[in-house]
């Protein structure tokens, strides 16, 4: 009985690992893509948590123009991605939320040269009947107010902390959120009062919350760079779609997420 | 080649670690606030699954209640459920609108999340059905005789229960309650998710170790280094003793 249930186990783990390794043998036949011609094959883009619809949308276009491409995405915090990729992940774009964890990769050596290709700016995000009635960044250092932020090592959390500043308003959080969409969600779920994100995730989230304009003289913004990577297996691809986020149509995406325009 | 498989993140870990500097990165406050926080919740977690566990395994091992089959399914659910799919579950019910913390926020003035009482929520939540299950095990296996004998010497069931049945199974209760203390002790997904994370009142060790991975790397590898101390020592302090005669149990 105990015989049967050790070999039953192991047959177990060895179905359950087998398949693994079988899967890491797939990408090698995308980097046979042409040099020439129309780009072809795969890629993944490593991309800010903020750009999950914008970018979504962007890779689908891509498909679109150029059939029998694949774009992958991998979204989490710059940060995050920024180690992940020194640390080696097979990754052949990368769009940051800030120049900072961009410079990371390209100290590695690990980027070609970024280029900046959106901009966005911060807004405050409450949940739909706005409880505490934020209706300033003031507000939000009430006693008794719930605040999210992201945490100080993630983009989102260096610029929610500069428009404290620049409004000179200490906050204390009740949480700092790994990630902006982490941040984001505490405010849907209602956990919090408000949460500091950026203005495209306050439309990206429509009607789950609402949005309380930071004025123009106390908001910060941050630069997302793109590049693509020293490590890429289909460098051809990886060029085509970081050009196509550079473009004008690619600008037009953007824009309507809510970026600002350079 | 499994001991290889073990042991080789370790040897990474000792090997990448900046031994030179490992004074001055643990010399941070955020680090002492992140393993009492972490030392402090894990501690309570433990308490609580000692408390509510106990009991809960001696109705599993020794009743034959309807529907318990179901039960024990129920309660080693959240052995095999994803740390981070608990604390979703956790804020859908204990959170500021959830179906039974709505109540607690609007009867008590109470919310979980963002508390270090959150925090000891979602570890005892996770760490609980360890306790269970060990303690259930050890109940069954247990030598009934010395029970009724003690019944037939004119004990009463408490008195039973409190002078012989725990002594009985004491070593695998000790084992469990280690596993348990452990299994809070390296709670993550639960953790962030339902409790949020703040320097001080909810950032646990392993939440400190995750973010000093973007900021500083050699920050990360040294509280690992502190968690893996922590971790260890309290393995060897229980280990001949209880967690032999545990298994053994």
């Amino acid at each position: 009985m105990r015989r049967t249930f050790v070999v039953a186990v192991r047959a177990a783990v060895l179905a359950a690992v087998l398949p693994l390794a079988a899967c890491g043998g797939d990408d090698g036949g995308a980097s046979g893509a042409a040099a020439s011609g129309a780009p072809s094959g795969k890629i993944t883009v490593f991309a800010a948590v903020s750009l999950s619809e914008s970018f979504t949308e962007l890779g689908e276009r891509f498909e679109a123009a150029h059939p029998g491409t694949d774009v992958a995405f991998n979204f989490g915090a710059s940060s995050a991605l920024a180690q992940q990729i020194t640390q080696g992940a097979p990754a052949d774009v990368f769009a940051s939320a800030s120049a900072k964890n961009m410079q990371q990769v390209v100290d590695a050596k690990a980027a070609g040269t970024p280029a900046t290709f959106a901009r966005n700016s911060m807004e405050i995000a409450v949940p739909p009947s706005n409880p505490a009635k934020i209706a300033t960044v003031a507000d939000l250092a009430r006693p008794g107010v719930k605040v999210a932020l992201c945490a100080p090592e993630v983009p989102c959390g260096v610029v929610a902390r500069k428009v404290l500043d620049n409004a000179k308003v200490a906050v204390t959080p009740v949480t700092n959120e790994a990630d902006v969409r982490a941040t984001l969600t505490k405010v849907k779920l209602g956990e919090v009062d408000a949460g500091m994100v950026y203005v495209t995730d306050v439309r990206a989230a429509g009607a789950a919350v609402t949005g309380v304009e930071i004025p123009d003289d106390v908001n910060a913004a941050t630069d997302y760079p793109i590049a693509t990577l020293t490590e890429s297996s289909n460098p051809a691809l990886a060029e085509a779609f970081a050009e196509y986020v550079l473009s004008a149509a690619g600008g037009e995406v953007l824009a309507a997420a809510g970026f600002d325009r350079l | 080649m499994a001991v290889a498989f073990l042991l080789l993140p370790l040897a990474g870990l000792m090997l990448r670690a900046p031994w030179r500097g490992l004074p001055d990165l643990l010399a941070e406050p955020a680090v002492r606030e992140a393993l009492r926080v972490s030392l402090v919740s894990a501690t309570l977690a433990t308490l609580f699954s000692l408390l509510l566990g106990v009991p809960l395994a001696w109705v599993l091992a020794r009743t034959s209640w309807p529907g318990l089959s179901v039960l024990r399914a129920l309660v080693t659910l959240p052995l095999v459920l994803p740390p981070v799919v608990g604390g979703v579950a956790l804020l859908l019910a204990l959170g500021r609108r959830g179906i039974a913390g709505r109540y607690l926020d609007a009867w008590f003035g109470v919310t979980l999340p963002f508390t270090t009482a959150g925090v000891v929520v979602a570890e005892t939540f996770v760490a609980m059905p360890f306790l269970v299950v060990t303690v259930e095990g050890a109940l069954r296996s247990a030598d009934r005789g010395l029970e009724e004998a003690a019944a037939t010497l004119g004990s009463r069931p408490l008195h039973t229960f409190r002078h012989v049945t725990l002594p009985l199974v004491a070593p695998s209760l000790a084992a469990g309650a280690v596993l348990c203390w452990a299994r809070a002790l390296g709670e993550f997904g639960a953790t962030i998710t339902f409790a949020g994370n703040f320097p001080g009142t909810t950032q646990t060790m392993p939440l400190a170790v995750y973010l000093a991975l973007e900021r500083d790397p050699d920050a990360a590898i040294a509280l690992s280094l502190v968690l893996l101390a922590v971790s260890i020592s309290a393995l060897v302090l229980l280990r001949d003793r209880w967690l032999r005669a545990g298994v053994a149990a």
